[in-house]
């Protein structure tokens, strides 16, 4: 009997041990670019202001979803990088809460993102969508190289491309999005169907296709270029294509959680964030996105977004929820039912 | 038993008016509560948080601790104390429960018109120690006076661990679960619609049969059951032929053999499936060798059920092989030598005595097998090709473009209900026979050998297997020193270097980038692991030794956690544990606790399947001689259950290192783990540090299994644990 009791008090010690909750003038940040960035942004607002940074690094999907789970009760103060889409959800939901900075600084389609949010979120880099494809496999197999969108249509390609499902993966989205812009909803729904019959997987994610096009698993890719210039970079026979159509892009952003425990220091890092010097060493870490400032030097590596025909992304329709939902049934009955 | 319940009224007495009430901002163990601020407003106890802050509410709770110092003192008969102790422990817990949960951190959430005034306007925060161990006093005076009453046998031991497992279950995995299932049947205005949920859940999105008719996909619900069955029976059958090879045959190089079984296991999520598209993807190793020689076309068959499939054997049957290796060592020699004596030929020996003693193991392999699949994330997700499955969807149904939060219940109801099958149909074909072979009379008998068609069977399933294993393992390690995996395989140390560097200007300086997620992921384990090994072993002795109401559903109750996909948890856990009461979002605990209760079903089936093994006699012997069940459980069982504890202990330890998919919501910037890191490297394409960080903790994690084989060892069941050699003696005597 005395044993059980010792056993159930160190049972009840052991609970007891609770620890405090996250103390004050910490800043908790929540990153969603790749984890060497999101080192180089933690720290250098660190050695900057002396204030401390709890940086951990999660996918976009994840972290709205775990904001949404915390609104009663946020814990994260900042998000910072990753794809726009979410950022945007997120400032629609009212998740978000305007930081009060200066954006005139900042070029059209960042100041937009922050426009159209009512604040919530404001666009920090951007990257255009593009083709890639792996040059020798396309040898070894005889294929002609993709310039334009319509070429994927090509039936030469049958089980050579790979892309992203806009159900799962926010890249995908906005292809489709893209699509819709550039050819008519019609006709983007026709293209895509085609190219559907080319396409040997719709993965998950969106920068999966890349990936496995830098290793042969695919010919032929579908993405953003930032990241296929990343994999080339590297050393893998990537080709990257700017479709001749024009294209697309991203914008990554930063938010401001709603009821964030530190929102002078949140305002802080938004406005450090957006300098162009912070900006321009994005290319340390060999991130190739363009940087939102206009005054930001641009690395040479980067896709000239001046030289690809980039199309008036209409990123508050095409964010908005019914539309999203609209086009994303349209895309399983027609696009999706129609692949193998 | 008056005792007892004096000394829980004490504790629950100090838990009240010493302990803070509150979780205190400055951390427990900094103490500062006991001397500066005992009496400020955010670390007072209980008592003074009614007395000097206006906090109202903790008087009828006062109340009834005074209620049950009056019974205590004052009734004299029995029975009638142990009653009103019951009623006035319930209310007192009830009471405990509802103020936390009526009052929240910014005011009133229950009940606003009634409570909105004074300092309940005002709000509270999360339970602290002292308001933990009150709940702990509360609920084991509680259990001792049901014991009181005559429940259990009268004994307050096992009164006590059914309630706190109880307390536990309800706390840490109806709780939050629940949070996330209701809202399967949440109508898009936020309202309940049961209609609604069926039509979900019938849907022909989940539950499509088209691919038996056409050449379309099926539902992830079929693929889910289709893959799952395979993946049991495949991983059961291997675990099987590699725990015959490693008890009943002569096999030289047995050790390695175990090793190799075991690697698989702890590896971290991501890396095997990775392994094999550089093996057998388009551009693999094996498919150019292939194109080249034979001159078979490049395909892709690897993405789909085919590579998932293969991934989960590889990734599977170690827990099989853990879970059936105690039970075949466990069945007794004398049985099978009673057999031959009776003049049984090897197979009959085999198919009549072994096989059927081995039915519970077997069983527990299959179940662990099919929710393992059913519940797989990370090799679906790299393998997975247009093969949807359960998991994957709702996971992405979670944190996808779309995020459909019902559409994720609804899946994982769905995926919920397909493990309640299994779990039934386990239990059918058990049906209520003894398994009992360790008993407490002296066996001297020896592990009768396989006949020569079984032990070759074995040797073709496990060695190619194992071979298998090593070049997938050797792969791995090969691609943590090359340039590029798989295209520039140039060496480098680059990837160590980069994670692991260590500085030593001005002492050791931790200079790699994967140390603050090394430090935090071994500390955490290592408290996660002996936890859930005492939680789930204990479950394990209540479910097979001891009888009581609702065992089943008890018994399903444990498995609830270890069935519900990682993300479902990891999200239901933010939103049970992001708000007062129990507040623990962003520290270490919360994810000790999702690894305590994610991986007790392990030690469970582990720890059944030995016990049910050991005979109840042994326990009778020990109960006859004056123990107690508690003394009975560590003198008698426990030293009878070293391999079940180990696989227990190794298990949860390799569990918490490697799970990933609840991890990846709970971590936070000051408690960030291995997996989320390296999963993060693996997005974006980085598979050299991942693959590095990978093989290190592949090796810390076989240290550690080898350290806790070594202080475990293994049970001495008074046998000889070695084959019978041939029948050379034989043979000598009449010669």
């Amino acid at each position: 009997m005395k044993n059980a009791l010792l056993g159930g008090l160190a049972a009840v010690g052991l609970l007891a041990a609770l620890p405090a909750t996250a103390s004050a003038e910490e800043l908790n940040m929540v990153c969603g670019a790749e984890q060497d960035w999101c080192e180089l942004m933690a720290r250098g607002f660190e050695d900057e202001t002396g204030n401390e940074v709890l940086m951990v690094r999660k996918s976009t999907g994840e972290t709205l979803a775990q904001v949404r789970a915390e609104a009663s009760n946020p814990k994260i103060d900042v998000w910072w990088g990753g794809t726009g889409d979410p950022h945007l959800i997120a400032a629609f939901e009212g998740l978000t809460q305007d930081p009060g900075v200066d954006t005139s600084d900042l070029l059209g389609w960042a100041s937009n993102m922050h426009k159209i949010s009512n604040g919530g979120t404001v666009g920090i880099y951007a990257g255009a969508l593009g083709i890639a494809y792996n040059s020798e496999v396309l040898e070894e197999r005889g294929l002609p190289a993709p310039a334009c969108w319509k070429d994927l249509t090509n039936p030469a390609y049958t089980g050579e491309i790979q892309v992203a499902n806009p159900n799962s993966s926010g890249t995908a989205y906005t292809e489709l999005a893209t699509f819709v812009q550039l050819f008519g909803e019609e006709e983007a729904y026709r293209l895509l169907t085609e190219i559907g019959k080319n396409v040997n997987q719709y993965t998950k994610s969106g920068s999966a296709p890349s990936k496995a096009a830098a290793r042969g698993e695919t010919t032929i890719s579908i993405g953003f270029m930032h990241d296929m210039v990343k994999l080339a970079g590297s050393g893998f026979p990537l080709k990257i294509v700017a479709p001749c159509e024009g294209t697309g892009y991203e914008v990554g952003a930063v938010s401001v959680i709603k009821g964030a425990k530190h929102p002078e220091l949140a305002k802080q890092f938004v406005e450090y964030a957006l300098r162009p010097d912070v900006q321009s060493r994005s290319v340390e870490v060999k991130s190739f996105q363009v940087p939102s400032n206009s005054k930001a030097s641009v690395a040479p590596e980067s896709p000239d977004l001046a030289s690809i025909k980039l199309i008036d992304y209409d990123f508050a329709t095409y964010g908005e929820r019914s539309t999203r939902e609209r086009l994303l049934k349209r895309w399983n009955e027609e696009v999706k039912n129609a692949s193998h | 038993m008056r005792k007892t319940i004096a000394l829980w009224l004490a504790a629950g007495i100090v838990g009240f008016c010493i302990f803070p009430w509150y979780s205190v901002e400055s951390g427990f163990w900094s103490f500062s509560w006991l001397f500066s601020e005992f009496l400020s407003e955010d670390a007072a106890p209980a008592l003074f948080q009614a007395l000097l802050y206006g906090r109202w509410w903790f008087v009828p709770l006062a109340l009834a601790f005074v209620g049950i110092g009056l019974s205590f003192a004052l009734l004299k008969d029995e029975r009638t104390r142990a009653k009103a102790l019951v009623i006035l422990s319930m209310t007192g817990l009830a009471l405990l429960f509802a103020q936390g949960f009526a009052i929240g951190r910014v005011g009133p959430e229950l009940f606003i018109d009634a409570l909105n005034f004074g300092s309940a306007a005002a709000g509270q925060v999360g339970f602290g120690s002292g308001a933990m161990i009150t709940a702990g006093a509360l609920l084991f005076i509680l259990t001792t006076s049901i014991s009181g009453l005559g429940q259990g046998r009268g004994d307050a031991f096992i009164v006590g661990s059914i309630g706190l497992i109880i307390a536990l279950v309800i706390t840490f995995v109806f709780y939050p679960v629940s949070q996330i299932l209701i809202r399967a049947f949440e109508a898009s205005d936020g309202g309940i619609d049961i209609a609604l949920f069926f039509t979900r859940f019938f849907s022909s999105d989940i539950w499509s049969l088209a691919c038996l008719v056409g050449g379309k996909t099926c539902g992830p619900a079929w693929n889910s059951v289709f893959l799952a069955v395979l993946t049991g029976a495949g991983t059961t059958l291997l675990g099987l032929a590699f725990a015959l090879v490693a008890t009943k045959t002569a096999f030289p190089a047995k050790k390695l053999l175990r090793v190799l079984t075991i690697i698989p296991i702890i590896t971290p999520p991501f890396v095997i499936g990775l392994a094999l598209i550089l093996m057998f993807g388009r551009a693999g190793v094996v498919t150019d060798v292939l194109h080249d020689v034979f001159d078979i076309s490049k395909s892709r068959w690897l993405y789909g059920f085919s590579g998932i499939y293969l991934a989960q054997l590889l990734s599977f049957t170690p827990i099989a092989f853990l879970v059936l290796i105690g039970v075949v060592e466990g069945v007794s020699p004398s049985m099978e030598e009673a057999s031959q004596t009776l003049n049984a030929s090897q197979w009959q020996t085999f198919k009549n005595v072994t096989w059927p003693l081995m039915r519970p193991g077997l069983a527990n392999a299959f179940l662990l097998g099919f929710i393992e699949s059913i519940a797989d994330f990370g090799n679906p997700l790299v393998l997975g090709g247009n093969f949807n499955v359960l998991s994957t969807e709702i996971y992405f149904a979670i944190v996808g473009a779309v995020a459909d939060p019902s559409r994720a219940a609804v899946l994982a109801v769905v995926l919920l209900m397909l493990t309640l099958s299994a779990f039934v149909a386990q239990r059918l074909w058990l049906g209520k026979k003894s398994y009992a072979t360790v008993t407490g009379k002296a066996d001297s008998g020896q592990h009768s050998p396989l006949n020569s068609a079984l032990k070759w069977t074995c040797y073709g399933f496990a060695l190619p297997w194992a071979a298998f294993t090593a070049v997938v393992y050797s792969m791995i390690v090969f691609g943590s020193f090359v340039k590029l995996w798989g295209y520039d395989n140039t060496f480098t140390l680059d990837h160590y270097i980069r994670a692991f560097s260590v500085s030593f200007n001005n002492g050791i300086r931790w200079t790699g980038v994967a140390w603050d997620s090394y430090f935090t992921t071994l500390t955490i384990s290592t408290i996660a692991a002996p936890l859930t090994a005492v939680v789930g072993l204990l479950t394990a002795y209540l479910l097979v030794r001891q009888k009581f109401a609702g065992k089943n559903l008890f018994e399903f109750s444990t498995m609830l956690s270890f069935a519900i996909p990682g993300t479902v948890i990891g999200v239901a856990y933010i939103m049970a544990f992001n708000t007062p009461p129990i507040e623990l979002t962003g520290t270490s605990i919360i994810l000790i606790i999702v690894f305590v209760f994610r991986n007790m079903p392990v030690g469970v089936r582990g720890g059944i399947a030995a016990m049910s093994q050991l005979d109840k006699s042994l326990d009778e012997a020990s109960i006859t001689l004056g123990a107690n069940s508690f003394t009975t459980v560590r003198k008698v069982i426990l030293p009878l259950m070293g391999p079940a504890i180990l696989a227990a202990l190794a298990y949860s330890f390799v569990r918490a290192i490697t799970s990933v998919s609840a991890v990846i919501f709970l971590v936070s910037a000051r408690h960030n783990m291995a997996t989320s890191f390296i999963v993060g490297r693996v997005e974006h394409g980085e598979y050299g540090i991942a693959i590095a960080y990978s093989s290190v903790l592949i090796i810390t994690m076989l240290v550690a299994i080898l350290l806790l084989q070594v202080v475990i060892g293994q049970r001495k069941l008074r046998r000889q644990n070695r084959l019978q050699t041939s029948n050379k003696n034989n043979e000598l005597a009449s010669a």
